[in-house]
């Protein structure tokens, strides 16, 4: 009944060395494919901010780019206005976004699947349009804006890939850590029931509306402290990097790995990422072998490639412990 | 005192009264059963109860509170659990979390607890497991625990429902036809089931459709016709009651 599991001691070496190898992956690979390694990273916290309100919590939301842009314009504008050096606006960047979300999610979070789905489509396509039209002067219109400030953090300046190879992964390492923490936790728990069942969340005692908005907020605000960070590293700020059609790319990061799995998540971000990049010479038919493998996915593995795992509970203590019911007489056939 | 008290409760469907003026009493620690046709207006009668409806008039005062529109959850942490006509269990989660979902309202760990795993929220994460599993024993499916929802029997899906309902502390249990789908094995230990929850010092409001259980278990006896309530009393009486017997049977036709 109780899956064979990793003993402990195994699954931390794995992890140490697992570890020390992307400490030194930079120097391994030159600074092409540390770059291609920070986008994918960029990607894989995008996948996992998303995965808390599409995955965990089940709601359609087709408009995280709208985040990310609120995070990465933040940054871009107190860089370029203000001087204020751009890893030090990463919290403001990360708060603001999360106000935006609230501000957007509060009026449309009763909606369920395919209308929530229309309407987050509107929202990415209102952010970038404003953008576009240098909303109060101050997004610098379809040019965007050029951040010319140095970059750096504790006085350690950061300008090569492998520098911002180790802040992006440091980044994505303390994602996990904490989405996973996240996961494992009443909080977790409490959007799962919301993806299942609405209705039954609802009359079981959640605040589903609470939770939905939470979600939200949530992963509103960890596009918006990575969009700082993409700020920093991409150094021109400019509307079609959060174009609708990124917003679609997050969205098949987490459908392709697996709604509700980090694992997946993780491995969706380094497909959509890497893949291109791999078969470059075929890069005319890249569009047409992603929209095939997404339709062959979507019938065969409609859970995506790792779906997300059981949790695991120690009811050891507990079990036995207590006098079985009256209703105790109902065996189950296994 | 009266733990639940509907006060001229009316809820209209475009031009259908689904509910027409009702008003009952649930005692403290009793078990009353509302019955009466299929579409009399039972389960929409639950709902305004629990708040998944909004009454066009009248009220719903629980323990000398009024409760009326107030969101689901928030009557739930009132102290009213309920389960559902139609089977709402989460069916990919495990039988132990299903549970847990009642628990949800009973514990405090919000985001940032939930985040960084304080030992405040260890406790209480394993206080919910100990009673989650308890719950899970009082209905006997303590081995069950790690299995899918969608895996177990449909009795038995019925009494998780029961479980998770029970592990929300509730001061009144809402069951909509517990019974439905159950062998007369089942609906015996159901009906033992029910009084030790009684005994427990729940009071019970309870649809069935199920007349042997019924009339066996109810202390009081609500009928329902076309939403509105046509006789109330004692088992007994209403069994001999002609109002009742005619909804049921229907009159003799005169041709």
């Amino acid at each position: 009944m109780i899956p064979p599991r990793l003993p402990k001691s195994a699954l931390r070496a794995a992890m140490v060395m697992a570890g020390a190898g992307m400490l030194a992956l930079p120097h391994l690979l030159g600074p092409y494919w540390t770059n291609l390694l920070n986008d994918m990273g960029i990607y894989a916290i995008l996948g996992l901010s998303l995965n808390i309100i599409l995955g965990h919590c089940g709601l359609f939301h087709m408009g995280h780019a709208a985040f990310y842009a609120v995070g990465a314009y933040t940054a871009a504008i107190l860089s370029t206005r203000f001087s204020v050096p751009i890893l030090w606006s990463m919290p403001l960047s990360g708060c603001l976004a999360g106000l935006f979300a609230l501000a957007v999610a509060r009026p449309i979070i009763h909606l369920r699947g395919d209308y929530l789905l229309v309407v987050t489509i509107g929202i990415v396509e209102i952010v970038r349009i404003a953008l576009v039209n240098n909303i109060f002067g101050l997004t610098g219109g379809s040019n965007g804006l050029l951040i010319t400030e140095p970059i750096s953090i504790f006085g350690y300046e950061i300008f090569r890939p492998a520098h911002f190879y180790y802040l992006i992964w440091s980044m994505a390492a303390l994602t996990i850590l904490l989405f996973y923490m996240l996961q494992n936790s009443r909080f977790g728990r409490a959007l799962n029931y919301i993806k299942q069942d609405d209705l039954a969340a609802e009359g079981s005692g959640i605040n589903t509306a609470h939770y939905k908005l939470a979600a939200f907020v949530l992963g509103a605000v960890w596009a918006g402290l990575i969009g700082a960070v993409f700020a920093a590293k991409i150094e021109t700020v400019s509307p079609q990097s959060f174009s609708f059609s990124e917003s679609v790319l997050y969205f098949a990061i987490v459908i392709l790995g697996g709604a509700g799995s980090i694992p997946g998540v993780l491995l969706g971000a380094f497909l959509i990422t890497g893949l291109p990049e791999i078969f470059r010479e075929w890069q005319h038919y890249r569009l047409f072998l992603f929209g095939a493998a997404m339709v062959i996915m979507m019938i065969f593995r409609p859970q995506g490639l790792i779906p997300p795992g059981r949790r695991h509970y120690n009811v050891w203590p507990y079990l036995g412990s207590f006098p079985r019911g009256v209703a105790s007489r109902n065996r189950e056939p296994r | 005192m009266d733990i639940l008290r509907l006060n001229g409760l009316s809820k209209r469907f475009g031009g259908l009264v689904a509910v027409d003026d009702v008003s009952l009493q649930v005692e403290e620690g009793g078990i009353i059963g509302l019955i009466g046709p299929n579409g009399a207006g039972k389960t929409t009668l639950f709902n305004l109860i629990t708040g998944n409806y909004r009454p066009d008039e009248g009220e719903v005062i629980f323990s000398g509170q009024n409760i009326t529109g107030l969101l689901p959850h928030r009557i739930v942490e009132l102290g009213v659990a309920r389960t559902f006509q139609n089977i709402r269990l989460f069916q990919e989660m495990s039988v132990l979390e299903n549970v847990l979902a009642g628990c949800h309202c009973r514990l405090r760990a919000g985001l940032l607890a939930s985040m960084f795993h304080p030992p405040s929220q260890k406790r209480e994460e394993r206080r919910a497991l100990e009673r989650a599993i308890k719950e899970l024993a009082f209905v006997g499916l303590e081995t069950q625990y790690a299995n899918y929802a969608k895996n177990l029997a449909y009795g038995s899906q019925r009494l998780l429902e029961i479980a998770r309902a029970l592990a929300s502390s509730p001061r009144l249990l809402i069951l909509d036809e517990p019974a439905g789908g159950m062998n007369d094995q089942e609906t015996h230990n159901l009906l033992a089931l029910i009084r030790t929850i009684r005994d427990l010092g729940i009071s019970i409001l309870l649809i069935e459709h199920d007349m042997n259980l019924v009339m066996k278990l109810c202390d009081r006896l609500v009928v329902l016709e076309y939403g509105a309530v046509i006789a109330t009393g004692v088992p007994g009486e209403i069994k001999k009651n002609p109002r009742v017997i005619e909804a049921y049977l229907g009159t003799e036709d005169p041709l």
